[in-house]
């Protein structure tokens, strides 16, 4: 089994031209690295009608809509993140209530609101009641803002996850840019936060350090954006881990996390 | 089949902790992953003003194991710069490499294009990394510039015997020189294989397409970035032995071996 915590399909409505092309390469490059299951989201239009980071109400709808259509289509090899726009609370818990209950398996928070904003606490409310996890986007140490997002940090995740103990975080792409020491510092100590080892970032010590900062029981293993760094990250971990470990990370402590059986092959 | 890696370092980063890593760490992990022969720099050679020690440590490394090539840096403005050109060409280094935005200097300046030419007329190909490490992940006090695709364009118009190897360029750097440039101008230049992505935006399945394959040769990164990376992207592209034999090290071969050398 090989969970990718951190998927991400594309849809017709979206911005780009060759959604379709791209989500076939997904599936096609999952079948040769041993992917037996995409966990992902799409963030809203993709830009097209409302911005990636701060999707329209309208365009997180049509959004999940299209990845509940891909689940459909590829059961066996995609499972959903339902995407939300904190700003809108009525709509992010609706769609939350609708996605989860048409198979969804957990909550994907992008960059529309800062982490330990009180606007976040009702989604927190959520995850725990339905008993999914939050796949947070990070900047890992934002030391100012980024143009076209409202990015958090590991710090301001760590106070979420605070607030929300009994809610499994996902601390998204620890190689996605940014100081990544610096977040394996901040949650060192929240138990309820994972790292997900996503991202295009290929540091050299960047694994070893996951592994000594915060355990192999809270690591994930992804690709976000790329998927020859997901499978560097993979064969990389093979040198490194027990064959225990290894079946840990690459999907036992997914399974840990998500409902029970919702990950099975 | 040969696998040689253009791209490899020794020595510490002075902004960021990647363990330890010299010659027999650096032999050890190259066994690992199945590559044959690397063309190695010195990070201290690269960042400290005088190169001149980090260049005698890749020529030790050489000299300790041939698997090794050295590739001493040459700084455009260093004094003493054709001394360390003719010591290339004597111990055997199959390029030179100057990345003069680390040094505040100007990518295709006065001194690059003397650099550039004294390379050609010494039938060495000069190296330049468009970037050691993503914008997104740097220190603070790490404001160097990326090279620039102008700059690439400008160099090798600039000696009709200049050839350049360019490492940890992206798709659109990488198509911004090559259709900007003529073709004779193109066949001049190699790029590294490290920073493009593969699946599922299929950059390098493009530029193969696009580019040709000719124009790329295997690189990593490594101790900067996981050497596991660029062979996984070559996994992941489904070539035929012969085109991925192109890749790791029949290209580089022509390239070094080309009638302008």
């Amino acid at each position: 089994m090989l969970i990718d915590v951190h998927a991400h399909f594309y849809q017709p409505a979206g911005a780009r031209a060759d959604w379709a092309e791209r989500n076939a390469s997904r599936l096609r490059a999952g079948e040769q690295i041993g992917i037996t299951r995409h966990v992902a989201s799409i963030l809203g239009s993709w830009g097209r009608t409302s911005p990636t980071y701060f999707p329209s109400p309208a365009d997180v709808t049509s959004g999940n809509d299209a990845l509940l259509a891909l689940m459909r289509a590829h059961p066996d090899r995609i499972s959903g993140y339902v995407c939300v726009n904190p700003n809108y609370t009525g709509h992010a818990l609706a769609e939350i209530t609708r996605c989860l209950a048409a198979g969804m398996i957990g909550i994907k928070l992008a960059a529309s609101r800062r982490a330990n904003d009180p606007l976040l606490d009702p989604i927190g409310d959520a995850a725990r009641r339905y008993g999914v996890p939050v796949l947070h986007h990070v900047w890992q140490h934002r030391r100012r803002e980024w143009p076209g997002q409202e990015a958090s940090d590991a710090a301001e995740l760590a106070e979420l996850a605070a607030r929300h103990p009994l809610v499994p975080f996902i601390l998204a792409h620890i190689g996605g840019g940014g100081d990544w020491a610096h977040s394996l510092r901040a949650i060192r100590d929240v138990a309820n936060i994972s790292v997900d080892l996503s991202g295009s970032g290929v540091d050299g010590s960047m694994l070893e350090r996951c592994v000594d900062a915060v355990g192999v029981p809270r690591l994930l293993w992804g690709c976000d954006l790329t998927m020859c760094t997901g499978l560097a990250k993979l064969r990389h971990l093979e040198g490194l881990l027990s064959a225990d470990d290894l079946e840990r990370v690459r999907w036992r402590n997914a399974a840990a996390i998500f409902p029970a059986g919702s990950l099975a092959a | 089949m040969t696998q040689v890696d253009v791209n490899v370092f020794l020595g510490e980063y002075p902004f960021r902790d990647i363990g330890r890593w010299d010659t027999p760490v650096l032999l050890r992990e190259m066994t690992r992953v199945g590559t044959d022969e690397a063309w190695v720099s010195h990070l201290g050679a690269i960042y400290r003003r005088d190169a001149a020690a980090g260049n005698a440590a890749v020529y030790a490394a050489s000299a300790f194991d041939p698997r090794l090539r050295p590739i001493p840096v040459v700084h455009p403005t260093q004094p003493g710069r054709s001394a360390a050109l003719d010591e290339a060409v004597t111990r055997g280094a199959p390029a030179v490499r100057s990345d003069p935005t680390l040094h505040g200097q100007a990518p295709a300046g006065d001194e690059m294009r003397q650099l550039l030419a004294a390379c050609a007329e010494r039938r060495l190909p000069l190296m330049m990394a468009v970037r050691l490490e993503d914008i997104r992940q740097r220190h603070p006090d790490d404001v160097a510039t990326d090279l620039q695709p102008w700059a690439v364009r400008q160099l090798i118009r600039s000696h009709p015997a200049a050839r350049l190897i360019i490492t940890h360029a992206d798709r659109e750097f990488i198509e911004q020189v090559h259709f900007g440039s003529t073709p004779e101008e193109a066949a001049r230049l190699l790029w590294d294989i490290c920073w493009v992505w593969g699946p599922p935006e299929d950059h390098l399945e493009l530029l193969l397409r696009t580019v040709g394959i000719e124009r790329f040769t295997f690189g990593t990164g490594v101790p900067l970035r996981l050497l596991e990376t660029s062979v996984a992207k070559l996994d992941l592209l489904n070539l035929d032995a012969e085109s991925r034999a192109r890749v790791t090290a029949g290209n580089l071969r022509a390239f070094t071996a080309s009638p302008r050398s």
